[in-house]
Order: structure tokens, then sequence, then C-alpha cells
């Protein structure tokens, strides 16, 4: 989960690394009344989960509080990416001497997370890795060990930061630790004309995984912004909306990201991704196809199990009681195969829906959705 | 000969009196996996009947490696604890865990993996369907009715598309067939097992599938161009998934530019790697391949 940079403000404040005097709210008027406590000039920066908003006009400079009034009233609403600027923060102006950058990421490839540092802030790190590669500094961290303060100078040197930053980069590391974050990135990390190190801009995504143990962010359901996400997850259902008119149900992530593929093959796109695991009860198909079913731009719906563990005439069986429970609207064509298959075919067969083909490949069943979905 | 595990592999079960952990150990008996213990600290001492046979469990890994000479083990306990029974297998000595477990915090794999490989132990997973010999052993949840006992390799980091192509193949069969795992951070990479089936003389020919995310596809390309002589059929899903979406697995996600199938399958070519389009066709591509060697070996 990513967090907005507000809430990561907050994470940083709370591990001790020094972040202006700033504000969130929904509200221009509201606004105003921050922007006064504030000392009256403010940065009002809009809240999405992306970046490129300085460019998208999502972060202004507001003279006074009546100007921050205006100001949030413009970015307030705004559509930058794809995303709705529901929040605006209002800021304490910076007196900036220079920018620096700095993060933690995960290096899949090594298996262990990565400090990234450079001397040369606030632009895009990709862009300076890519043009300038000396200038930014990679130093892999030994998960037994952690970012020490010897390790944290190692970095700063590195990288050509001043040594007020060593600091930072310990505290960073214990918001990476402690909030079980995979992704903490300040950038820029600034220092002031008074020689302040203050964290100006945050960026933290934070391990799905563990919420379990985060008392703070566990508890809190996963963001959606689409309805049919939100009621899928409600449902504890692994689904993504996609653009298409084929819905797609299947066992397994990598079958279900396949079958997407396949339907694409065939000149339909895919509605949603949903993948129901290996256990495929009646209940989990029931609730999967209501959820495909609500979705106005399916046109058809493909069924793609693959019986391993569970056997395929159980699954057909989970099948055969969905169709029971749901009222299907839609064309559904289904493809078992593996364990069983024969005996899972002769229980859809004997059902005998009117709305409900059969086809024995993956690659068939997925031609028949599509041309379907064509038809509808 | 296989690769990781073979009809000699003597298994542990890790949560093995857990409701996963009962089913699929019934599961590796029945395809002759030799499955010599359970571990469970509150029931050490006790025996489970699966069967024709009683299990006994023990109270550590270590005793259950001195008790019985394991040199395997499958994990199947939950997310909170997975990480200190990788540690205990770890230092137990154990030769390879198969950590079958999904939902692990990624600083806990980033722990245990590392611990693990200082130790000299091999990791399989996390989030994994674990792996195969066919008709020698099963270590983890692969249905191992499905294929036969045969000379192709295959690594892939999803289970169901593992069973796919292993009943697709089913009259040729496979000599191991390993499932990664689908975290961001796994123990066992494409890269390990192309080069252990590589030396591997029961395997003739190799499978790798991968899907969206990180750049281990990309990497493993590099290694077939450098240092894989037999013949590799890839596949990758996940060409239509959105920028910035999970799908499903934990690390299935495109970031940026970064991580798309579409880079992944051109590095994959780039490198002699015929990709099929899907599981079906890939298949396909295995069938023939096998013939064209066939024939310039009889030729």
């Amino acid at each position: 989960m990513d967090l907005f940079e507000h809430q990561a403000r907050e994470l940083f404040e709370e591990h001790g690394i020094l972040v202006p005097r700033a504000e969130v709210t929904d509200s221009p008027k509201q606004a105003r009344e921050i922007a006064r406590g504030l000392g009256g000039r403010v940065v009002v920066k809009a809240q999405v989960k992306t970046g490129g908003r300085g460019k998208a006009g999502g972060v202004k400079l507001a003279a006074d509080p009546a100007a921050a009034e205006l100001t949030a009233r413009q970015i307030l609403g705004m559509d930058i990416k794809g995303h709705t600027v529901g929040k605006v923060m209002l800021a304490q102006p910076v007196d900036i001497d220079s920018e620096f950058y700095v993060s933690y990421v995960l290096d899949r490839a090594v298996g262990r997370f990565l400090a990234i540092a450079s001397a040369e802030g606030g632009m895009d790190i990709e862009e300076v890795a890519a043009t300038r590669p000396d200038a930014v500094a990679r130093i892999h961290i030994d998960p037994a060990e952690g970012v020490t303060s010897a390790k944290a100078a190692e970095i700063a040197g590195a990288a050509g930061l001043p040594p007020q930053t060593v600091d930072v980069l310990v505290r960073l590391w214990d918001v990476l630790i402690r909030e079980d974050a995979v992704l903490v990135e300040v950038n820029p990390l600034v220092r002031t004309a008074q020689g302040q190190i203050l964290a100006l801009d945050g960026k933290v995504t934070l391990d799905d995984n563990a919420r379990f143990r985060q008392a703070r962010w566990g508890g809190q359901e996963a963001a959606h912004d689409d309805p049919l996400e939100a009621a899928a997850a409600a449902k504890g259902l692994n689904y993504v909306k996609l653009d298409g008119e084929v819905g797609i149900i299947g066992n397994g992530a990598g079958l279900v990201m396949s079958t997407l593929d396949v339907v694409a093959g065939c000149g339909a796109r895919p509605a949603n991704f949903l993948d129901i695991g290996g256990g495929a009860s009646a209940q989990i198909m029931a609730d999967g196809l209501s959820v495909i079913l609500s979705d106005p731009a399916v046109k058809s719906v493909f069924v793609n199990v693959f019986g391993g563990i569970t056997a395929c005439d159980a699954v057909a069986d989970g099948i055969v009681q969905a169709l029971d429970a749901v009222q299907l609207s839609k064309p559904l064509v289904v493809r078992l195969d593996g364990n069983n298959a024969v005996r899972g075919r002769a229980i859809l067969d004997d059902r005998a829906h009117p709305l409900v083909q059969q086809s024995t490949t993956m690659d068939g069943a997925a031609r028949r959705a599509a041309q379907l979905a064509h038809a509808g | 000969m296989a690769i990781y595990l073979t009809k000699e592999s003597k298994v542990l079960v890790q949560g093995m009196t857990g409701g996963e952990g009962m089913k699929h150990t019934r599961r590796m008996l029945a395809a002759g996996t030799d499955v010599v213990g359970g571990v469970n600290p509150r029931k050490a001492g006790h025996s489970v009947d699966f069967d024709d046979r009683a299990v006994p469990v023990f109270g550590s890994v270590r005793e259950g490696i001195e008790a019985t000479g394991a040199d395997v083990s499958v994990v199947f306990v939950p997310p909170a604890f997975a990480k200190a029974a990788v540690v205990e297998a770890a230092d137990a000595g154990i030769g390879l865990a198969v950590v079958i477990t999904e939902g692990i915090p990624v600083h806990d794999s980033v722990a245990f993996t590392t611990y693990a490989r200082a130790k000299g132990t091999r990791i399989v997973g996390p989030n994994c369907p674990g792996l195969i010999t066919p008709g020698q052993s099963n270590a983890g949840i692969i249905p191992a009715d499905i294929t036969k006992p045969g000379r192709i390799g295959l690594v892939s980091k999803s289970g169901t598309l593992t069973y796919q192509l292993m009943y697709e193949l089913r009259d040729i069969g496979f000599s191991t067939c390993v499932g990664i795992g689908g975290d961001p951070v796994v123990g066992t990479t494409h890269i390990d097992c192309l080069a252990a089936f590589q030396d591997d003389p029961d395997t003739e020919l190799i499978v790798l599938i991968g899907e969206i995310g990180g750049d281990a596809e990309e990497r493993a390309a590099a290694y077939v161009r450098d240092h894989v002589t037999k013949p590799v059929i890839g596949y990758i899903a996940g060409f239509t998934a959105p920028e910035g979406k999970t799908m499903g697995h934990a690390g299935a996600i495109v970031s940026g530019s970064s991580g798309t199938a579409q880079a992944k399958k051109e590095a994959l070519e780039a490198a002699g790697v015929q990709v099929g389009g899907t599981p079906t066709e890939t298949a396909r591509l295995v069938l023939a391949r096998l013939e064209a060697e066939r024939d310039v070996t009889h030729s």
C-alpha cells in the first residue's frame, strides 16, 4: 500500500526526522485558516499517489491565506494521471540551500534492500542515474546489521551528502523496518539556508503482507478507487478491474494472468483479473460470478480452471451450486482440465444450463468467450 | 538423477499437524515421498497416522534430523512464524527448506533467505507450490498424479501454470519441476534451476515460466545465452496486466516501465529461447523441439 505524502511526512516526524510544518485538508475555506496558522505564505500540494504532480500543476506557492484558499480550490478535484485530488497539504515554505536524494528500495535481484543516495536531489532519480551514474551511490544493506551510523556514513560519503544526513539515514531505516515498508524515499532531502536537514517530500510503500503485525495500518482496508474492486475485496476476492468485456475467473495467479493474455490474443479485452485460488468452492465461485456479472461492461464470462489438488468434479459441483445461487445473465464459457476433467465436464453437461458452454481447451474456450463478447 | 529432490530425500514437515500440513503430508506420502517426521514442539513424542504409516512428531528440526537423517524440510507454518521456522531449519543444518507459506512480510523473507544462504541451506519459495521429481519425491503441494517421470526440467514462478504444463506434457514427463514462488524475494531463482538442469544428465530440455514483475526473467535470459547449451522453451504471463496493480502474486507488478511481460519475452528471444504465446502453444514448442533434437541425434 502506497501512503500519501502527508502520511509519509507524519511517519518521518514520528521517527525524529525534521519535516516542514504542514497540515492537510479537503476544504478550501479551511486551507485559508491553515495558511494563516502557518504564517500566511504556503506551498499547496495535491495529495495523490503518483509522481509528476508539479508538472501537472498540483503544487503551487500561495502568497497569503486568500491565495491559499483560491489555490486549494483549483487543485482539489483536479485529475492528475487518473488520480482525483481529494486532499491538499499546506506546508510552510523552506529556504533551500541544497537538495539531495535518499531512498531504501528492495533489490529483488539480490534479495536485499538497497540504499540509493545522490547529492543531486529534486530531480527524477532514474534520469540522474541514466545520465550521470557516478552521481548516484548504491549500497546494499545486510538485513542482520541494518543501517548503523557507520553504514549511514558510508552511504553519505559515497553520495557526497553532508555529514548531518547520517542521522536522517539511520532514522529512515528505522521507518523502513518498524513500519514494515518496502520503499522509503525522500526527494528532495534538503539543507536549509539555516543548515537544517529537512525531508521536503516523501514516498512510503507499506508491505501488505505485514498487516497482521502493524497496529496502525493493519486494520485499515486497502483503498480501492473502483467500486467493483471494493465489493470484491469485501468478499475476500483477489480481483483487479480492467477495461474490457470478457469477465475472467480462474484458479492461480499465473493461470489467470495467462488467461487474460489468451483472451486478448483472441481479439477481445479482459474485464478483470480474478483468482479464486486452489479450492474453488461453490461459495467463492458464486461470489466471484456475482461481482463479475455486476460489471455492466461484461458481455461474456470465461471460467478457466485447472484441476490439480482440487479435482475437476469438485470444481464442477461448485459451479453448479453457484449457478443455482446466482442469476446468470450473460453467457458463460467453462474450461475444465486436469484431474477428473471428464467427470467434471459431465456434471456441467447434466446441469444443461442454457447460458453455459464448455470447451476442453484453454485456447478454444478463450476464442469462444471472445466471440460471445463481440456478439453480445 | 533430477535436481534438488530424489527418492533418497528424507523429508521433515514443519507445521505437519496443522490443516494444510496434514492434507499435504498425506498427499506427499501417497506420491512416494519419504516423509520421516513432523515438527511441533507442543506435540513432540506423538506420532500421526497417515493411512498405513505412522509419522513421528519431533520437538525441533534438530531432533528430527538427529533421529532420521532428514535433509529436506517443507514449511507450512503461518506467516507470523515462518521466519523463525526457516532460521531453525537452517541452524539445524537442513540442506533444503521448501517454504510453501503465502503472505510472509518481505523483511522476513529478506532476513531468512540471507541467513539461510550463509548457513548453506537452499530455500525454495516462499509463496510457492514446492518441487516434485515425478516418480521419486514430492516436497510441497504440486499434484503428483497429473504427469509422469521424464526428461523435461521445469522452473516457474506460478503454481497453476506449472500444473498446466505438467499436464499438457504428461506423455513426455518431467525430471524435476520447481515452483520458485511469486514473491518479490525468493530463495531459489530461475538461474539457480537453469544451472542445476544444465548439469543434470536426466534433463534434456528446460521449460522456463515467468511472469510480470522484477527482472528475474531478463537475468535468466542472459544466463541462458552464456551458460546453457540445452534447449530452453519459455512462457511469460501478464502481457495484459495494467501498470501499478498487483496481480495475485505479491511480486507480480509492473512498476513504471519495468517488469513488463514484453521486455521479458524480448530478452528471452534475444537469448535464443523460443517463447510460446499460450501455455498450449508452449507445450507444442516443447514437443517440436524434442522431436527436432531426436532427429538430429538419429541422423
